[in-house]
Formats: C-alpha cells, sequence, structure tokens
C-alpha cells in the first residue's frame, strides 16, 4: 500500500498528522465543543477520555465531516483541510469506526468493504481486488476475517474488524475508533489493541476515544482529557497514572454536601442474587450483580456509564428481563413472567426515577399532569369509577406537586417537552417520591439539571431514607455518590468491584474501581 | 426550521392542507377545460344550500364519521388502520344477518342488535392483522390491505352464494323486513319539517290521504350515534385509562414499557374498537339507507376515513367537521355530476389530495408556514 | 382438462402475470432502496390511462407507452417529493395518490373522449401487436413442447417479453453492479452509505424514479397490449396483488417472477371456473380472487418462512451520529 513510503517522507517534515484549533460546536443552547485544539502526532496513539456527554463524539464526527464546526480549523498532515461531508475526510485519509458499527448486516465483508469505494460500474473487478487487499491486510495486522461471510453471522469483535478493514480499504492514514472495546469481550479487545498497535507501527495514526483508564494506560503514547465540552489536559501517557486522568475527567466541581444525620438501617427491603441479563446482541451486560439494601439506607452505585448500571435499573424496575433472584420485602420478583412489568413492581412497592427522563420517564408530548399519573394510572384515587379516570384529581394532584416541589412554570397543562431539564425530572421525581415505596430506584436524578434544582432533589432522597425507605442511586456523578450515599458500592463491566464506605474512602480509589483496577493490579 | 404554535398546527395546517388540495384540484379542472368557480357553486348549491342537500351530506357525513374514528382510535395507538374499508363491509354482513334472520319486535330493538353485530363483525375482521401485528409484526398496514381484498372476496361469495335471494340477479342480500327501517330525517319530529314538500304557492303538499308530503333523504338517525361515538371516543380516549394507555403506547413504546403498559395488549384493544368503529358504519348505509346488503356496501367510505382522520387531526371534533366537509364533498361531487359535465371523480382526486397533504406532505405545509412564525431579528 | 385447456390458461397466465410482474418489480427497487411503495397501483393506473389516451390520439402505442411511462413519472416524483425530500409519511404518500390517480384518470378520459371514463377502443398501430416467435408454426408438430412453445410462449406482445427480460436484468443489476450495491445497501442501513460518502436521497430517487418507469410499462400494457383501451379502475387491484407477490418472493426477482406467475395463474383460473368443475373440484371464484392475499398474509405471519422486509424500509432517513 502506498502508506509505507509516505510515511518516511512524512516523519522527516514531522507536520502534525492532526492539529484541531479552536474547534467550537453547538447545539442549540447546548455547548457540545469549546474552543478545543490538539495536536496528534504521526504514527501515534492518542486517547480522547472523558465521561458521557463531554464532548467526545461531537469533535469526532467534525473531523470526520459529520457535522460543521461553528468555528475552528482542521489541519491534515499540516495543511488546513475543511471537511464538509464524510467524502471530504474519507479523501483526507481519515477513517473512523463508529460506536454503532455502519455495516449492511446482510452483505458480505467484501460487499462491505468495497461500499462507495467500488473501482467501477461493476461489481466482479471490486470485489476481487478487495478480496487480495483483504487477504494483504489481514496477513499484515492480524486482521482475518472470511471475505464471504455475511456480517449478521459475524461476532461483534469481527464486525469491528470489518469496519477497521473499511477504512484501511479506502487507504486511511488516521483512524479513529470510537468507544471501540464497550461491545468487546476482554479477549477480544486484546487482540484489538494488538491490531491497533500493529497500524501504529506501519506508520498510520490513531485516535481512540474511551471513558476506560485502563485502556488509555495501556496503549495510548498521548491522552487528552475532556470535560463538559471543554479539553481540560492533553499528557503523555507515559508520565500521567489513572488516579491523575480520573481526577481530571470527574473534575472537582463545587461540592454540594448535603445535610443528613447519620444512617439507621432498619430490616432488609432489597435482596439481589446473582442477577445475570443479557441484551439483544447475546452480551453478557450484568454478570452476576449480588446486594442487599436495607431500610432507611441508600445504596450508591458508582461506575463509568455503560458498566451494566442501566440494566440493574430496568431489571428492578419491570423493563428488562434477567436471571437469578431477587426478593422484596422477603417475597421473590419474578424476573421473567406475566408479574416482571412495571405496574407489578410498582405494586411491591418500587418507584422507578429512570436514566432518561425524556425517553423513559414523561411522554413529551403528554401534559405535565397527565405525565403525573404516567405509570400510576391504575391508581385508585386517579379514578372516577370503574371506568373513568378522575382528571380533576390527576390535575389537583400535579398542582400540589408543583407546589412542593416548587416546579416551574407551575402550569399543569403545559406539555411535559415545554419544561426545563430541571423542571421535567423534579416532575418524574415527585411523582415516584410522592408514592411513599419501599424502595426508590434513581437513575442520574440530577443529569441535565440546574444547581437549585439539584440541591432540591437531593434533599427529597435523603428525606425518603429518613423516613425509613430504602433507595438504590444510580449516578455517574462521583460526587453526588459520595455525598448522597450511606454506601457506595463500583460496577464495572457488569459486576460489582466492591463496596466502601463513603466516610473512608476517596475519590482516587473509586476512580481506580470504576476504571476495573482492583487493589493489586494497578497500572 | 421554525416551530408553529399549537393553534397554527391544529388549525392552519389543515386549512392551508385543504386550500393546497383544492387549488391542485382547480388547476386539474382548468386543465380539462371547466371551471372551479362553477363547480364550487355548484357543490355548495346542491350540497348545503338546501335541506335536502343536507339530507344527504349529513348521511354521508354519518358514515365518515365513523370510519375517522375508527383510524383515529388506531392512529392515537401509533397504529396505521387502512383496513377501516373491509371492517365496514364486514360490518354490514352483521347488520344484514342481524336483521334478515332474527325477528324484531321495534326498530329501536333491531339497531341495538345491528350495533352490536357491526361492531362485533368489524372487530373480528380487526382482529387477525392486530395479532399479527402484535405478536409476530406483520406490518398492520399491508395486512389490512390484504383484508380489505380478502373482505371484497369473502362478501362476493356470501352474498351470490348465500344471501342473494332465489331468483334475483344482483348479487345483494333480500330488503330487510320494513320493521327493522330507520326513522330517516324526514321522518322524524321536529327536524322532518325541514324537508316538507312545497307546492309553488307555498302550500305544503299534500299526499292523496291528506297528509303532508315530505321529501326523502337518506340521513337516518344513526347520524346521531355518529355524534355520541364521537362523545363516545372523545371520552374513551381523554377520560378513561384504556384511552390514557392508548394514547401513552401510541406516544413512546419504550416509556410505555417503563410504565407497565403492555404492548400486546394495547394493540389488541385499539384495533378491536377501532373495527368495531368502522364495523357500525353500517347501521348508517346498510340499515339506515339500503336495507339490504348490497356488493361494495362500504363504497369506499372507509378510505374516506383516513383522510377524515387527517384533516381532523385525530380529534373526534375534527373527525365530525372534516366528516361533514368530506360529507359536502360528496354529495357536492353528487350534484357536479348531475347538473354539469364535471364527472363526480373530482372528489376522489380532492379526497387523494387531502390525504397527501394532510398526512404525507405536513412537513411541507409546515415549513411554508413557518415563514410566517419566524422569531423577529432582534 | 386436456392438454389444449392447459396450454390456454398458461397462455392467459402469462398475459395476466405481465403488469403484475412489471408492477411487482417497480415495488422491488422502492422497497429495496427503502422506499414502500404502496402507490404502484396508482401509478398503472395513471399510466394505463395516458398510454390509452396517447396511442388513441396519435395511433402510435409506442408514443401511448412513452406518455405512460412520463404519467407514472409524475407521481413517483410526487412520492419522492413527499417520502424521500419532505420525509413525509411513505405509506400515506402512497395511498393518497392511489385516490388521486383512481379520480384523476376517470376526470382526463371523460374530458377527452366522453365515453364513460374510457378510451375509445384500440386498433392497429394504436395496439401492441402480438409477435410470433421465430420457428412457432415450423416446431408447433414437435409432441408436447411444440404446442407449448407455438400457444404458450409465442404470440404476445413485445412488453411481455421485455417483463420476462426485466427479471434477469433487475437481478443483475442488483447484484453484479455497483448501482445494485448501494440501493440495496441503502434500503437496509442507509447510514452506511452515507457514511460511506454516498448520497442516500439521490439513490432513493432514483430507485422511485425507476419504479416510476415499470409502473408506466405495466400501465400501458394493461391498455394497449392486454385490453385494447383504458377503462376506469381497469387495474382493479393489480398493484396491490403485485405488492403481495413482492412479500411473497420475499423482495427477491427470480422469486418475484415465479410468484407473478402464481397469482397471474389464479386470475386466470378466476376467468374459468368451467376447467375447476371439470376436474371436481368446487372452489368458489371469489376464494381465487382472495387467494393471493390470503397467502400473502400467511406469508406476513411468517408460517412459511419469515419475509423479512429490507430493514431500512419506510423510514425517511435523518442524519445522526
Amino acid at each position: 500500500m502506498a502508506g509505507a513510503n509516505e510515511t518516511g517522507r512524512q516523519a522527516s517534515a514531522a507536520p502534525f498528522a492532526i492539529e484541531l484549533k479552536g474547534i467550537s460546536k453547538a447545539f442549540g443552547p447546548v455547548q457540545a465543543n469549546k474552543d478545543i485544539s490538539i495536536q496528534v502526532a504521526k504514527g501515534s496513539i492518542h486517547g480522547i477520555i472523558g465521561e458521557n456527554g463531554a464532548g467526545k463524539s461531537t469533535l469526532m464526527s467534525i473531523l470526520y465531516g459529520f457535522y460543521k464546526a461553528d468555528s475552528g480549523e482542521i489541519l491534515i498532515n499540516g495543511r488546513v483541510t475543511p471537511i464538509p461531508d464524510s467524502q471530504s475526510a474519507i479523501r483526507a485519509g481519515i477513517g473512523m469506526v463508529f460506536q454503532h458499527f455502519k455495516l449492511v448486516q446482510n452483505f458480505s465483508v467484501l460487499e462491505n468493504i468495497i461500499l462507495g469505494a467500488e473501482d467501477g460500474a461493476m461489481l466482479a473487478p471490486s470485489l476481487s481486488k478487495a478480496r487480495k487487499v483483504l487477504d494483504d491486510l489481514s496477513r499484515e495486522y492480524e486482521l482475518d476475517v472470511d471475505p464471504d461471510a455475511l456480517i449478521e453471522d459475524l461476532s461483534v469483535g469481527h464486525q469491528q474488524r470489518v469496519e477497521i478493514l473499511k477504512a484501511l480499504y479506502r487507504q486511511a492514514e488516521i483512524l479513529i475508533l470510537d468507544e471501540p472495546t464497550g461491545v468487546l469481550t476482554p479477549a477480544e479487545a486484546d487482540h484489538l489493541f494488538r491490531i491497533l498497535r500493529g497500524l501504529k507501527d506501519q506508520g498510520k495514526t490513531i485516535i481512540l476515544i474511551t471513558h476506560k483508564l485502563r485502556e488509555i494506560m495501556e496503549i495510548t503514547d498521548t491522552v487528552s482529557v475532556m470535560r463538559r465540552g471543554q479539553m481540560t489536559a492533553t499528557v503523555k501517557t507515559a508520565e500521567t497514572s489513572p488516579e491523575q486522568l480520573a481526577e481530571l475527567m470527574v473534575g472537582r466541581k463545587v461540592l454540594l454536601q448535603v445535610e443528613k444525620a447519620p444512617a439507621q438501617p432498619g430490616r432488609t427491603i432489597l435482596e439481589v442474587e446473582n442477577l445475570r441479563v443479557k441484551d439483544d446482541q447475546g452480551v453478557e451486560r450484568l454478570k452476576g450483580i449480588s446486594l442487599t439494601i436495607r431500610a432507611g439506607e441508600i445504596l450508591g452505585i458508582a461506575g463509568v456509564a455503560g458498566n451494566g448500571q442501566s440494566e440493574l435499573l430496568e431489571v428492578l424496575g419491570g423493563i428488562a428481563r434477567a436471571t437469578g433472584s431477587v426478593r422484596m420485602n422477603g417475597q421473590p420478583l419474578d424476573l421473567t413472567g406475566r408479574h416482571s412489568d412495571g405496574q407489578s413492581r410498582r405494586a411491591d412497592g418500587i418507584a422507578h426515577v429512570p436514566e432518561d427522563r425524556q425517553v423513559l420517564g414523561l411522554i413529551m408530548d403528554f401534559t405535565a399532569w397527565e405525565n403525573v399519573a404516567f405509570g400510576y394510572h391504575h391508581a385508585p384515587e386517579f379514578q372516577k369509577n370503574a371506568l373513568i379516570m378522575d382528571n380533576a384529581a390527576i390535575r389537583a394532584d400535579c398542582e400540589a406537586k408543583m407546589a412542593t416541589f416548587d416546579v416551574r412554570p407551575p402550569i399543569p397543562t403545559l406539555a411535559a417537552k415545554n419544561f426545563s431539564g430541571g423542571n421535567q425530572q423534579k416532575i418524574v421525581v415527585a411523582r415516584e417520591i410522592e408514592r411513599n415505596p419501599d424502595l426508590l430506584l434513581v437513575g442520574q436524578p440530577t443529569r441535565g439539571v440546574d444547581i437549585g434544582a439539584i440541591e432540591f432533589i437531593h434533599k427529597q432522597i435523603v428525606a425518603l431514607r429518613d423516613a425509613g425507605k430504602a433507595v438504590l442511586l444510580v449516578s455517574v456523578e462521583l460526587d453526588e455518590i459520595m455525598s448522597l450515599s450511606d454506601r457506595i458500592a463500583v460496577m464495572f463491566d457488569g459486576r460489582i468491584m466492591g463496596e466502601r464506605d463513603p466516610e473512608t474512602t476517596n475519590e482516587r480509589e473509586l476512580g481506580l474501581l470504576m476504571a476495573g483496577i482492583t487493589g493489586g493490579d494497578a497500572a | 426550521m421554525t416551530k408553529l404554535p399549537t393553534w397554527a398546527d391544529v388549525v392552519l395546517v389543515p386549512l392551508i392542507s385543504l386550500l393546497l388540495a383544492a387549488l391542485v384540484s382547480a388547476l386539474v379542472l382548468l386543465a380539462i377545460g371547466q371551471s372551479p368557480v362553477e363547480a364550487l357553486s355548484v357543490m355548495v348549491k346542491g350540497a348545503i344550500m338546501s335541506p335536502y342537500g343536507w339530507g344527504y351530506t349529513l348521511y354521508y357525513a354519518t358514515s365518515f364519521i365513523f370510519t375517522g374514528l375508527s383510524v383515529t382510535v388506531a392512529y392515537h395507538a401509533g397504529l396505521f388502520n387502512i383496513g377501516s374499508e373491509g371492517q365496514a363491509q364486514l360490518g354490514g354482513l352483521g347488520v344484514a344477518l342481524c336483521c334478515l334472520f332474527l325477528p324484531w319486535p321495534h326498530w329501536s330493538l333491531a339497531l341495538l342488535g345491528a350495533m352490536a353485530a357491526a361492531a362485533l363483525f368489524g372487530a373480528a375482521w380487526a382482529a387477525v392483522p392486530a395479532y399479527l401485528q402484535a405478536r409476530r409484526g406483520s406490518h398492520i398496514v399491508i395486512t389490512t390491505i390484504m383484508f380489505n381484498y380478502i373482505a371484497a372476496a369473502l362478501m362476493i361469495y356470501l352474498l351470490v352464494d348465500f344471501l342473494r335471494p332465489q331468483g334475483s340477479m344482483d348479487p345483494a342480500s333480500a330488503r330487510f323486513p320494513a320493521v327493522v327501517s330507520l326513522p330517516k330525517f324526514h321522518e322524524l319530529p321536529l327536524i322532518g319539517d325541514f324537508f316538507l314538500r312545497y307546492t309553488p304557492d307555498g302550500q305544503v303538499r299534500l299526499n292523496p290521504q291528506g297528509l303532508p308530503m315530505y321529501q326523502k333523504v337518506p340521513a337516518n338517525i344513526s347520524f346521531f350515534l355518529a355524534i355520541l361515538a364521537c362523545i363516545g371516543t372523545w371520552i374513551l380516549l381523554w377520560h378513561t385509562r384504556l384511552g390514557y394507555m392508548i394514547r401513552a403506547f401510541g406516544k413512546s413504546e419504550k416509556a410505555a414499557r417503563y410504565a407497565g403498559i403492555s404492548a400486546v395488549k394495547i394493540t389488541m384493544i385499539t384495533m378491536l374498537i377501532s373495527g368495531a368503529l368502522a364495523g357500525m358504519m353500517a347501521i348508517n348505509n346498510v340499515m339506515g339507507q339500503a336495507e339490504r346488503l348490497l356488493q361494495n356496501s362500504a363504497e369506499g367510505a372507509g378510505f374516506i376515513g383516513i383522510a377524515v382522520a387527517l384533516m381532523g387531526r385525530n380529534h373526534p371534533i375534527g373527525v365530525f367537521l372534516a366528516a361533514i366537509l368530506f360529507g359536502f364533498l360528496y354529495q357536492g361531487g353528487a350534484a357536479l355530476g348531475l347538473e354539469t359535465t364535471i364527472p363526480i371523480e373530482l372528489r376522489i382526486v380532492v379526497q387523494g389530495l387531502v390525504i397527501l397533504f394532510t398526512g404525507a406532505l405536513d412537513q411541507m405545509v409546515r415549513m411554508m408556514l413557518g415563514v410566517f412564525f419566524r422569531p423577529r431579528q432582534a | 382438462m386436456d392438454y389444449a385447456t392447459l396450454l390456454q390458461m398458461l397462455d392467459t397466465t402469462l398475459r395476466l402475470a405481465t403488469p403484475l410482474l412489471f408492477a411487482c418489480l417497480a415495488g422491488l427497487y422502492s422497497e429495496r432502496a427503502g422506499v414502500f411503495d404502496i402507490g404502484l397501483e396508482g401509478k398503472m393506473l395513471m399510466a394505463a390511462m395516458c398510454a390509452g389516451s396517447v396511442a388513441y390520439l396519435t395511433g402510435s402505442v409506442w408514443l401511448g407507452m412513452l406518455a405512460a411511462i412520463g404519467g407514472s413519472l409524475i407521481f413517483a416524483l410526487a412520492h419522492g417529493l413527499a417520502s424521500i425530500t419532505f420525509r413525509g409519511n411513505q405509506l400515506i404518500s402512497g395511498v393518497a395518490l392511489n385516490f388521486v390517480a383512481s379520480g384523476i384518470t376517470v376526470l382526463v378520459a371523460l374530458a377527452l373522449f366522453d365515453q364513460g371514463g374510457r378510451t375509445p377502443p384500440l386498433e392497429g398501430g394504436a395496439r401492441m401487436a402480438e409477435i410470433t416467435l421465430p420457428l412457432a408454426e415450423t416446431l408447433r408438430g414437435v409432441p408436447v413442447l411444440g404446442p407449448f412453445y407455438a400457444d404458450v410462449v409465442s404470440g404476445h406482445p413485445i412488453l411481455v417479453y421485455v417483463g420476462l427480460l426485466m427479471v434477469p436484468a433487475t437481478w443483475w443489476l442488483l447484484f453484479r453492479t455497483r448501482f445494485g450495491l448501494r440501493l440495496r445497501a441503502v434500503g437496509e442501513n442507509p447510514a452506511s452509505v452515507d457514511t460511506a460518502g454516498v448520497s442516500v436521497k439521490r439513490l432513493r430517487f432514483a430507485a422511485v424514479l425507476i419504479a416510476g418507469v415499470l409502473c408506466g410499462l405495466a400501465g400501458a400494457y394493461m391498455a394497449t397490449g392486454l385490453q385494447a383501451g383504458f377503462g376506469r379502475e381497469m387495474t382493479a387491484g393489480r398493484g396491490y396483488i403485485a405488492l403481495a407477490a413482492l412479500i411473497f418472493a420475499k423482495w427477491r426477482p427470480w422469486h418475484a417472477l415465479w410468484a407473478c406467475l402464481l397469482f397471474g395463474f389464479f386470475q386466470s383460473l378466476a376467468l374459468r371456473p368451467d376447467v375447476l368443475a371439470n376436474i371436481g373440484l368446487k372452489i368458489p371464484v371469489p376464494a381465487l380472487d382472495a387467494l393471493p392475499y390470503v397467502l400473502t398474509v400467511i406469508v406476513l405471519a411468517g408460517l412459511v418462512g419469515k419475509a423479512i422486509p429490507p430493514r431500512a424500509g419506510g423510514e425517511p432517513y435523518v442524519k445522526e451520529r
């Protein structure tokens, strides 16, 4: 391939393979990227680390021509290169492996590889050329896949290889991988890293987007940390530590310490044993979770997003099915059958503030008062008789909740989508907490919520705990976990890595657990 | 794109769509050498300028209200029921069997029985597509289209081989007994007075028995049942738990799952209600007007239900108004066919265009309107 | 049933299957590209009217055919505008266009000819001539195959043969060319095409327009080949049968041919109730009429293998990461 001799020439001139200067991008009021500059040396592996929503993916999409930056410049090999669309990115030698693969499921590997990069109107010559190139590539980089296999028959790891091959077939010199190990088993991830090292040795430049510290430490040469749309630091991997990165990633924002009395745990409310969940693609998302929560305590689940917390909430909330055993107030919960739905969970005294209020917790087109009955539309106080719902009662209930929770504007007839994020969340929290459940599941209670509302919501959660109820809190915000929880469990890769006491632990220790590093094997 | 205020979305979008449909229809008329102005005036005169015209307009509207509600209920659960036509045909079968083979003492009891039969048969015809959608994920649009054709074939078979009276050549059932005949508008107290016949000097015409003569119109008391159905649908959708669950499911299947609302159950129940509403149309056209079961009894009213629902923004009040509009279009179209050389098929063109603009090109209409609602630059 | 009757039936089957085949392949292009097309019926009807009218007025069947393609393309463009450009509901758009076609064809035919919505009967050069294939008469003497060749295969208007040739041509285009690869990809996962730097909209429009041309041919054949002129509602649900055949064929060209021949055979049986009666089967004609639809529902229900439509079918493509 042409790559090899170009490498030599470029190396002497030594411009950066990629240089971003002052990239900014806003979606409406949300500033996804704020004045970001990066330099990536040719032939290196550069990591970009940050939490979900930090703006990593937006930045890479700008580089791949999917979005247009509001301002800023892109330099490829030292030349200013405008990238208005994906075609330009491909021409500039950039290849991207998306988190969600862009493959045609019922096409063969070869067909997927040549799609959009065919050599002529006929397929046959393109296919036979691709077969040969593929053969070379797979020998060179351990990228072996059966060229005639259909994508839908391949494992996720192999599908990812096809994506990489697609980029290499288009002679990409710069390869961007977005959360590439999210869907891989550890063995597959190791294999991927071997491939990436091989590519680097051949002079390719690689950008790895991830939120996993271990990967950054293992494979990158340099690493940039992003937080809330900004680049907080760029350091040489050899000169940093996971602890430092964790700190940079999570950041030290104003600690919102919640006033709370010591917990007085009572009887056991929830016992979870060996809970396992597989997703649609057959990947195990929960790998044997066991935990207990007692009355009057808050169990906080810390962890980087995507390590099984969502699945845990969904199973307990009656959205997803699972195997294992869950006992609520001593009674076993149905995890697969007719009584594994949300209604049964509510009847069992479980309330659920879901992680994504806009997708799960609210019907955005419904009014506030209709949303106040959501999930509790069978509640006796909301019925006039066997058939008719008591809309007036629901509206009155909504008004009362709006007053107690200071929802603004306090207009029950306003559609949910017209409230700000914080006020939407208050509606959900009010609905769930005022049910006075035995167990409250809370996912990301303050994501996208303004400071004032955060404090208020935190107080409500603590008040519920003080009333002798159990709370399971899932949050990616360490501050929140630290200040609210009475016990902290850290999840990583579908498992609970360990439990800590918030009084005695610190962010560094939790950060390591979140990265899957337990005591002995810290990098 | 500029976001429209709610009132503009509810009122202006359908009106502009209607205007666009009218505009394109006018162009078609001009292209075939006819005068759109004349067409409109004949339609207005024929459909709404006389009690007689209204007697037909409201007859058509009655059918369209039922089928419009049928499409509306399904729409709120996120289901596009194109099968109202077939369900209405089956409803007709239910009505016919009920009227022909049961000894009714009075039309009012027969009406109750016929409504039950119509609803039952219509719902039954919607049940299979609903089940296939809910359990096997077969697209309800395709299955309901297929069921429309299967219904048509089934009706021909039953009419020709079973229901046709001996010696008749028509593929139609025998006439229903007189006792089950529903009161028409001209036979009703108070309303009937509008339909009195007058002599040129303004006297009420009398028949040889000395009783007043009336203009006979097909509109019948099922119009009032249609209004009840509108109210019922409104109550169902916005005041019952079931309606709440239907709307929640239609807006977001994922959120419905969070709330513990069963997708299978809601899909089935909604389609059964939708089918029942479509079937109930038969009390208007089969029992109220034809008084026997004809081949193709629904005459496309099931499809007009789509236009009515879209135009009426899937709200019973809107459906009611849109149904009257389409009733006007149908009766006016008939007047065109009688009094001008403009073919009656114009109404199908308008119907298609209304569906196109309100249902498929609504984004375009919104974009056009958006120009006027753009916030002023500071 | 004797051999002569069988040949007659097969001959009719082929004639009746041809419009189904054109429409079915039209749907295949459109739906393979991810655009549902319920409007096959309307496009065919429009094309039939254009073909009948122009053929009558000009006396040329070929000008009629061009007009048919033109008329069908206008509807295809409207469908593309609604479902691709404005990302409207593809199903509603198709349904709407069918109604427009149903009305407008009668309106125009009445305005032009004033004969109750039909065109005057076509004669001579305004009709498609039946082509006798080479050696048809010479080979007639060959037992079994001779009469089959002479009576069934030979003696049809050219579009019948074009329709049959469209099957391998479509297969070749879809599975052997760059265009076909991209077209199939855009119906399965438009993001794969978009990230490869190819325009999703352009591909989908191309597919929708090809569907327009094929429906044009279907309509032209109906009005000038199968019958001698246009009559109101002359397509009589064939667009929907074609849709059924497409599902039955699971969106594959060769299977589409077999499905259309099968459904064409049902139609020819429905025309000859005596044939079934003669072999002692008493199947009501309406049952034969309904058979294609019933079979399609059975296929949709997943009782005979699973009919998996193109994955991105019916979804307007919105670029997202």
